[in-house]
């Protein structure tokens, strides 16, 4: 037992970046496992198994169930067929606006906010001077909740009566007048807009840091060679540094996609998802856990956004997979 | 900020206080019809006793209370009267307060959970809704000891569908136009009594650079309140109440009316008041940049808290009138708030005594008028309250709906609670709202098509 | 690195061009850090305003400030108990975080150091729920929360937790759930972290006849260290941060943590925004300090769980 004190040990690495470890998988039995070491082991993974299955995957069950149903949470269940469905697909008046502002979001998340976090990470990779006070600027946004992005952005966009800055500012410096002064979030035709300008002041710099690890892990040695080539940055990075970063590729696809679909605490600050803020999330949460209490109806929503969710997932899933089995 | 203005409630021209209480209770009633209150009335409230109902005696054991009232002023009046209910039983409720936005939209989940033993709502269609859904717990022993301080108003407004009692009346408060009499008298502006005159002296506000009306809907539910009274003054109360329980159509040429005359006024709201809270609103009354404010008489409590010397400077009229066979209706929106003890609380077998004593100490106008200093946007329900006490201000609020021939909850409050959410009813308002100049055809079918799908519930 | 490597290389020309792009870049990356760091100076700025102030002047916020103040900070932490607000944070997230890192730890040692036959799934059914929206399962998980198990004797240890009988509106469903969301990104995490640790040092332990859990406990999980550090960091970030599920799963406004109190609060606060920056900034603090004083690590957590995948 003696040999097993953590000091014999070598010492661990201070980090994976870069450790591209491809451990060949050895699909060897140990056998040296006791009994008591394979039920112990069983337990290890068996109880947190078991409770993620039926807090997570059970729900997600049920919610797929409940959707057939008419159910308002305290009257007996009553099956419905795809009634719920067909409400949502063809008169719900909130549905359509509700999928579009979600498929908003991840359109701006992809081609604004995504891109220029990607562009952040590869200027401060150049290792210059302040490198590291602007990755604290671009990053702090990431560590605030969005509730709170909510807070502090309301400020910024209230109307003039409610003393919004930029209101404020606009009108003060003559720029429109107070009769004309944008409701930033109560016009339903810019409000989403203006609350995605608040969402990506969060994913630019979320994004920004994952990739600068990506790049930080891209071997010195491309480059070099690329530029021995004559190749110039721009070149370089597209031809020689993005092909290779694949795998951070794929993880920023995933986080940019799931980050789209989960929006929700912005919009509910702002006005509970309503008046142009409409989302898949906002609607579930007011149709079901709400005075409406419209258990069933919020469900089929909610089987909808699961339904959606499950594409990157899977996109996600069969990478993980690949990795495997390399 | 009540003291300032007590000189005024024993002076000429006040209708005496029991014509004050007895109309105020007629007014009161919540979906009412009429002629119903008044017989009732005059057979049973007409005759206050002292103090019917006052709780004394020591309780034991514990007592938790779901609390909505969380604005400052209203928070501090129910710590008030929780402080005076432990002097009387030596019991101290443990209070849960939550958001008032928020305790309505969890209103179901809690309810259906483990609510507080005793919890505020509102009257009329809301309670019922939740009584029918075996939510509350019926207290007509507990009614049958207090009714005689309440009139028929009252008393019909907590009945539940099937006959039993579900709550104690608290306050009630009318839906008006509030404006600042200093603002008036400079400008010499006068009190419009019609449609045509309110749209005049909009249009004299806006060329005097003001806001005419005050309007913040962010929270969704303001709006409604312009609808209830639009719908009730140009087609009536019979017809409101049919929408309201879908036996009338959204569909029908009269919603568009409603919505089109609501079109001429938009122009005078405050620009970008779909962005701002209705606190934020009536900051801009406090502060002279808007004229008018169309809102409960709870909005003086928030008055009070921006600006305490501006109470004074406040004042109201009734939404004034289109000429038309309603007119003599008077209707308005004049929410009663009660008081209930819920169904499913987990210490309710251990706590239901209590419970009962503390709704019994919320029947008493004593009670009510402590709920009323904390903000005289609570007008007492019990018949015991000490009506001198009130100002000026609350009086005429009385009279006003003592003078209505009929009274509504409002719409969040006489509809189904499925059909005014964020997602439905608030929404809608707010699409009408946006483009006004819209397909009203399409418009008031998508929310008729809304109705149609909800599940079936009678209530 | 790269870049001394090739800095012999350059020609003079170049490297007068290569000065001149770099101070556009740093012009075009301060620009950007003032627009980022905008929304929270002024934040700070409004915090440290009179509302009387911004009212009394034609141009509104848009002004300098006749005083600055603590005023409104000593004004939200005297009306509401802020204290409290912070406590139910901590009394949620620290067990939360203790909990994730422990149960997510033991399963990536048991998938990632032995050969099981379900491994991959095991290790798909976690990521894949970790990513799946909250609001998909909300409806019925509230259900299942206000499910009473009071009169169930096999779990005497949670009615110790619980003052009603279920685990809604209680700090221990909150942790719960917490712990089995993030369960599944940290197991992801550890097990492919620790498929980079050599396997000699746990056969070598096997040989000399170590169990299982003194593999775990003395080789792994001091080996882990560095991945448990970046963690935690990220850990207690989300979960401080969490919004939705304390919006939902509780019902009492003096059990909320502080990010969704803050909501609670908010129809008092707003119609003065000084108060509400105030507040903000209260909320905030915590985070902030977080990750000032350890970016490092919080930065390689986040890479952590992107690196490989």
């Amino acid at each position: 037992m003696s040999k097993l004190e953590p000091q014999a040990l070598t010492p661990a690495p201070t980090t994976v970046v870069g450790a591209r470890v491809a451990s060949p998988r050895k699909r060897r039995r140990y056998s040296l496992l006791s009994g008591r070491d394979k039920i112990l082991l069983f337990f290890m993974v068996g109880v947190p198994l078991a409770i993620f299955l039926v807090l997570i995957w059970g729900m997600t069950l049920v919610s797929v169930g409940l959707a057939f149903t008419n159910w308002d949470g305290v009257q007996p269940i009553k099956f419905v067929g795809l009634d719920n469905f067909t409400q949502l697909f063809t008169t719900y008046p909130f549905f359509w606006p509700a999928l579009s502002h979600n498929v908003l979001w991840l359109l701006v998340f992809v081609f604004f906010a995504t891109p220029m976090g990607i562009l952040l990470a590869v200027c401060l990779d150049r290792q210059m001077r302040g490198t590291s006070i602007y990755q604290t600027i671009f990053f702090t946004p990431v560590v605030l909740s969005l509730a709170l992005v909510g807070f502090i952005w309301e400020l910024q966009y209230s109307p003039l009566a409610g003393n919004g800055f930029i209101d404020s500012a606009l009108v003060s410096l003559g720029i429109v007048s107070p009769a004309n002064a944008p409701d930033w979030l109560g016009n339903s035709s810019i409000n989403i807009w203006a609350v995605l300008i608040a969402a990506s002041w969060r994913h630019i710099g979320y994004i920004m840091v994952l990739y600068l690890a990506g790049l930080k892990s891209v071997d010195p040695s491309l480059r070099e060679a690329a530029a021995i080539d004559g190749a110039n940055e721009r070149q370089t990075f597209f031809h020689v540094v993005f092909p290779v970063m694949a795998p951070i590729n794929v993880v920023i696809v995933v986080v940019t996609v799931i980050e789209s679909l989960r929006a929700f605490d912005i919009a509910y600050i702002v006005n509970h998802g309503k008046n142009g803020l409409e989302l898949l999330s906002t609607l579930i949460t007011n149709n079901s856990i709400s005075e409406a209490s419209l258990l069933g109806f919020g469900s089929a929503i909610a089987v909808v956004l699961l339904v959606i969710s499950l594409v990157p997932i899977a996109i996600y899933l069969t990478r993980v997979m690949r990795s495997e089995e390399s | 900020m009540v003291d300032s203005q007590k000189p005024g409630l024993l002076s000429g021209g006040q209708v005496s206080r029991r014509e004050v209480l007895k109309k105020g209770l007629i007014g009161a009633a919540g979906l009412t019809v009429l002629p119903a209150v008044i017989a009732a009335c005059s057979s049973s409230a007409a005759t206050p006793t002292a103090a019917p109902t006052a709780v004394s005696g020591q309780l034991t054991g514990k007592l938790t209370l779901g609390n909505n009232h969380s604005d400052a002023s209203d928070l501090a009046g129910v710590k008030t009267i929780n402080a005076a209910f432990k002097a009387a039983t030596g019991l101290d409720p443990t209070m849960n307060t939550v958001d008032h936005n928020t305790f309505q939209d969890q209103i179901n989940n809690y309810l259906g959970a483990t609510p507080d033993d005793v919890f505020f709502w509102f009257s009329g269609y809301r309670m019922r809704f939740f009584a029918d859904k075996g939510l509350a717990t019926p207290i007509d022993d507990l009614w049958a000891k207090v009714s005689a301080n309440y009139t028929a108003g009252f008393a019909n407004s907590v009945v539940g569908n099937d006959k039993h009692v579900y709550g104690i009346p608290v306050d009630y408060y009318p839906w008006c136009i509030f404006y600042r009499k200093s603002v008036f008298s400079t400008k010499g502006y006068t009190v419009p009594t019609t449609w045509t005159d309110l749209l005049a002296l909009c249009a004299k506000m806006q060329t005097d650079g003001l806001t005419p009306f005050a309007f913040g809907d962010k929270d969704g539910w303001p709006a409604m309140g312009t609808f209830d009274i639009l719908n009730l003054r140009l087609n009536g109360y019979d017809f409101h109440v049919g929408l309201m329980t879908g036996a009338q159509k959204w569909t029908d040429p009269k919603v568009t009316t409603v919505f089109q005359t609501w079109a001429k006024l938009i122009p005078y709201y405050t620009t970008g008041y779909a962005g701002l809270t209705w606190q934020q609103a009536c900051d801009t009354l406090v502060r002279k940049t808007a004229g008018m404010y169309f809102l409960g008489l709870f909005m003086t409590g928030e008055v009070a808290t921006v600006d305490k010397t501006a109470v004074a400077d406040i004042d109201f009229f009734p939404w004034p009138f289109f000429g038309n066979t309603y007119d003599a209706e008077k209707a308005l929106d004049a929410p009663i708030d009660i008081v209930m003890i819920s169904a499913k609380s987990p210490n309710l077998a251990a706590d239901l005594v209590n419970a009962k004593a503390y709704c019994q100490f919320w029947s008493t106008g004593a009670t009510q008028m402590m709920m009323y200093q904390a903000n005289n946007g609570f007008i007492p329900t019990a018949s015991d309250a000490d009506t001198t006490k009130l100002d000026v201000l609350t009086q005429k609020a009385v009279q006003i709906v003592s003078g209505a021939q009929r009274i509504t909850q409002f719409l969040d409050r006489d509809t189904r609670p499925d059909f005014a959410g964020a997602n439905s009813m608030q929404s809608f308002l707010l699409n009408f709202l946006n483009t006004p100049t819209q397909d009203l055809t399409a418009f008031q079918k998508s929310i008729q098509d809304f109705w149609d799908k909800l599940p079936n519930y009678t209530g | 690195m790269s870049v001394t490597v090739m800095a012999g290389q350059r020609t003079t020309h170049n490297r007068a061009r290569r000065r001149l792009s770099r101070v556009g870049l740093h012009i075009f990356l301060s620009v950007l850090a003032f627009i980022f760091a905008w929304p929270l100076l002024y934040a700070l700025y409004m915090s440290l305003r009179r509302y009387g102030d911004i009212v009394a002047n034609p141009n509104g916020p848009f002004s300098l400030p006749s005083t600055l103040s603590l005023d409104n900070y000593t004004f939200v932490w005297n009306s509401y108990p802020f204290l409290g607000y912070y406590w139910n944070t901590a009394v949620i997230t620290i067990p939360a975080l203790i909990l994730t890192l422990w149960i997510s730890s033991m399963v990536a040692f048991a998938i990632s150091k032995y050969s099981w036959r379900f491994n991959l799934l095991v290790l798909m059914i976690f990521t894949a729920g970790n990513l799946l929206p909250p609001q998909v399962i909300i409806v019925p998980l509230f259900r299942l929360y206000n499910l009473t198990f009071a009169n169930l004797p096999a779990i005497p240890v949670l009615s110790q937790l619980s003052d009603n009988g279920r685990i809604y509106d209680q700090f221990i469903g909150l942790i719960l759930i917490h712990t089995t969301f993030q369960t599944g990104f940290c197991t992801f995490v550890l097990s492919n972290y620790m498929k980079t640790l050599s396997k000699e040092l746990v056969e070598a332990a096997m040989m000399d006849g170590a169990g299982v859990f003194t593999i775990y406990r003395r080789i792994i999980l001091p080996l882990c260290t560095p991945a448990l550090a970046a963690l935690a960091t990220l850990l207690f970030t989300w979960i401080y941060n969490d919004f939705f599920w304390a919006l939902m799963l509780f019902k009492s406004g003096d059990k909320r943590p502080i990010t969704a109190a803050l909501n609670n609060l908010s129809g008092q606060f707003f119609t003065d925004p000084t108060v509400v920056a105030a507040a903000s900034i209260m909320a905030a603090i915590p985070t902030v300090v977080v990750y000032l004083l350890l970016q490092r690590y919080f930065v390689s957590g986040l890479t952590l769980g992107s690196a490989k995948g």
